[in-house]
């Protein structure tokens, strides 16, 4: 559920990096940039990082900042404050364990389950296999957030509302997972090594965790990296769901909610809750940027 | 002769192993969607015709059609709808737009390279949470920045939840700001794969720039053009919680006068607010029907003009 949520994110179809040995540079092209394209682009990146920058702007002042015309535009001293004062409001310390279990769990869940699948799917034959592939991948377009009422039901049968299983369990494993992995295994695994295996006695699943697993670290970093920050940032189910036992995404709609809002404490979460997918993106977006844009060319 | 058995055993084992063990791996996959994939979507269906009650630890009565009937009537469902198609036009064109020139921008010689692409990426994994706050509070009528950098230029302070127009404009900004660089990132993925001998012929025949890119890059795009305008479609057609965010009391009516609630947004209300879990499902399966006839319609449609334009 929570992965798959988001169909707009998981229409891509991502495929093993692929150095780029001789890059393809006859004269003059791609065009060389002009000042005015680095302009705008700086302009664009700027657009894009502004939120996040005013968001430590704003943690970082005292409250009649945000008031202040016009607005303050430089980081002030107070940032230890405000996040003394965001714990001390609630529970965020609670919410920041919950969602590192939670994304913890499905991010290892996901890679796994999807690398056995996408295994099964790339590299062994059996009845119906292109069939079950294709109804794996369509399942990727079904609206899901839609069917959140039974789903309600359901855990609500299995008692699980409240609990931190009612998130994770859906979330085990996805179909843009296990479509990216048959992707990347299907030409990152070649057939001589699995036969070899055989010869020497070794069973499926040992071909599984001894050549396939191995050969996959690096697609699995990718899918690592997008689960975990899919998961962390999954907020309507959690919200419906989860009630009072927050993740971090519901207890900052929790912080932000009311007919007056603190901004400061409120942008204080903010900065909080963004820091560890920032982390993240810092050492690993550089593949996030290859996985997305070799999907798109698979298409 | 112990022997023998032994080897039989371990000859049938391992076609056991071959033949049937391929199922076993894709199982979990199947079984989790259809548990929590598949079966809630469908079992949406069977709620939708029942008046179904959380608050009565589920008790439900058959009542056929009723659900849908009554959703027709309802004023607040086809306000809700409207809204829906303004926001999703309002995020998804200008979205789409901007990253093709985004993408046409990043598809040159650059130092920094990857530092930009990063850049424009960065929105799209920033959570929905964070940036509907940080804009909410950027949209402020008494203190928000965007009003006063409008009143640099003269335009009077705008309160922009308190009427359709404004509060449609701000939560299309805050959709199209998160999905701009993605949609450019797969643009440009594309245009690397054209050929450049087409834009070395172009040249030699006198084509400007402008030229080049509106006959040789967006005819080029077109299967790509087609893909971002459907998953744009599907996944716009669904958003809720950008309007439960954009008001601050948090409520999921959208606003005082429903003026930016959405059908998804309504969905919620109806099911968790009014514990109408019959009704809601009842408008569940009509979005989802909504989504695939738009998502058919927009397929159909790009297709045709990105023919046109060849």
């Amino acid at each position: 559920m929570t992965t798959l949520a988001d169909p707009v994110q998981t229409g891509t179809t991502p495929s093993p990096p692929q150095r780029r040995s001789h890059r393809r540079r006859s004269f003059g092209y791609p065009r060389k940039a002009s000042v005015w394209s680095y302009g705008a682009l700086l302009a664009v990146v700027a657009g894009s990082v502004f939120p996040l920058y005013w968001s430590i702007v704003v943690s970082s002042q005292t409250s009649d900042a945000v008031t202040k015309v016009p607005p303050a535009l430089v980081p002030g001293g107070h940032l230890f404050d405000n996040i003394a004062r965001v714990f001390d409001t609630t529970d965020f310390g609670r919410a920041l364990v919950n969602s590192f279990i939670v994304s913890g769990s499905i991010t290892v869940s996901v890679v796994f389950f999807s690398t056995l699948a996408g295994f099964a799917f790339a590299k062994l034959r059996f009845r119906g296999r292109k069939a079950l592939l294709v109804v794996a991948i369509a399942t990727s377009m079904v609206p899901h957030q839609l069917g959140i009422i039974p789903l309600y039901i359901l855990m609500a049968d299995l008692g699980w509302t409240g609990r931190l299983t009612a998130v994770i369990v859906p979330g085990l494993v996805t179909a843009f997972g296990v479509f990216f992995m048959t992707q990347y295994l299907g030409r990152a695994v070649p057939d001589e090594l699995l036969e070899a295996g055989r010869v020497d006695g070794s069973s499926t699943f040992g071909l599984y965790w001894h050549i396939v697993l191995p050969a996959a670290r690096p697609a699995a970093a990718v899918l690592g990296l997008f689960t975990f920050m899919q998961a962390w940032n999954d907020f309507f189910w959690p919200l419906v769901v989860l009630q009072d036992n927050a993740t971090v995404q519901v207890a900052l709609s929790a912080l932000a909610s009311g007919y007056t809002t603190d901004y400061t404490l409120t942008l204080t979460g903010t900065l909080l809750a963004t820091l560890p997918i920032l982390v993240v993106f810092m050492l690993l977006g550089r593949h996030l940027v290859d996985g997305i844009m070799q999907g798109a060319v698979k298409g | 002769m112990a022997t023998y058995l032994h080897q039989a055993r371990r000859a049938g084992l391992s076609r056991l192993d071959t033949k049937g063990s391929p199922y076993l791996y894709i199982l979990p996959f199947f079984l989790l969607f259809g548990a929590f994939g598949l079966f809630p979507l469908l079992y949406t269906a069977y709620v939708s015709f029942n008046d179904w009650d959380l608050l009565d630890s589920g008790s439900h009565r058959w009542v056929g059609l009723a659900n849908y009937r009554e959703m027709l009537q309802d004023a607040y469902f086809w306000n809700a709808l409207g809204n829906t198609l303004s926001i999703w036009v309002l995020s998804t064109v200008p979205q789409l737009l901007a990253a093709l020139w985004i993408a046409h921008l990043l598809n040159h010689r650059l130092r920094a390279r990857t530092a930009l692409r990063m850049g424009v990426l960065l929105p799209n994994v920033t959570s929905i949470v964070a940036v509907t706050i940080v804009f909410t509070q950027l949209f402020g009528r008494d203190f928000g920045m965007v009003n006063w950098a409008l009143g640099l230029v003269g335009i009077g302070p705008i309160d922009w939840q308190a009427n359709t127009w404004s509060s449609h404009l701000a939560i299309s900004f805050i959709v199209a700001w998160r999905w701009t660089g993605y949609n450019a990132l797969i643009y440009l993925a594309s245009m690397q794969a054209i050929p450049h001998h087409l834009y070395e012929a172009a040249d030699l025949d006198g084509a400007s720039q402008a030229q080049q890119f509106r006959r040789i890059t967006v005819p080029m795009l077109r299967p790509t053009i087609i893909f971002t305008t459907v998953i744009s479609t599907i996944g716009g057609l669904q958003i809720m919680a950008e309007p439960l965010l954009f008001a601050s009391s948090q409520t999921p009516t959208g606003g005082s006068d429903r003026q930016f609630q959405t059908v998804a947004l309504f969905m919620y209300e109806q099911g968790f607010r009014e514990f109408r879990f019959g009704y809601a499902s009842a408008v569940a399966w009509t979005l989802c029907l909504v989504i695939a006839i738009f998502a058919i319609i927009n397929f159909l449609l790009t297709r045709r003009i990105a023919k046109d334009e060849d």
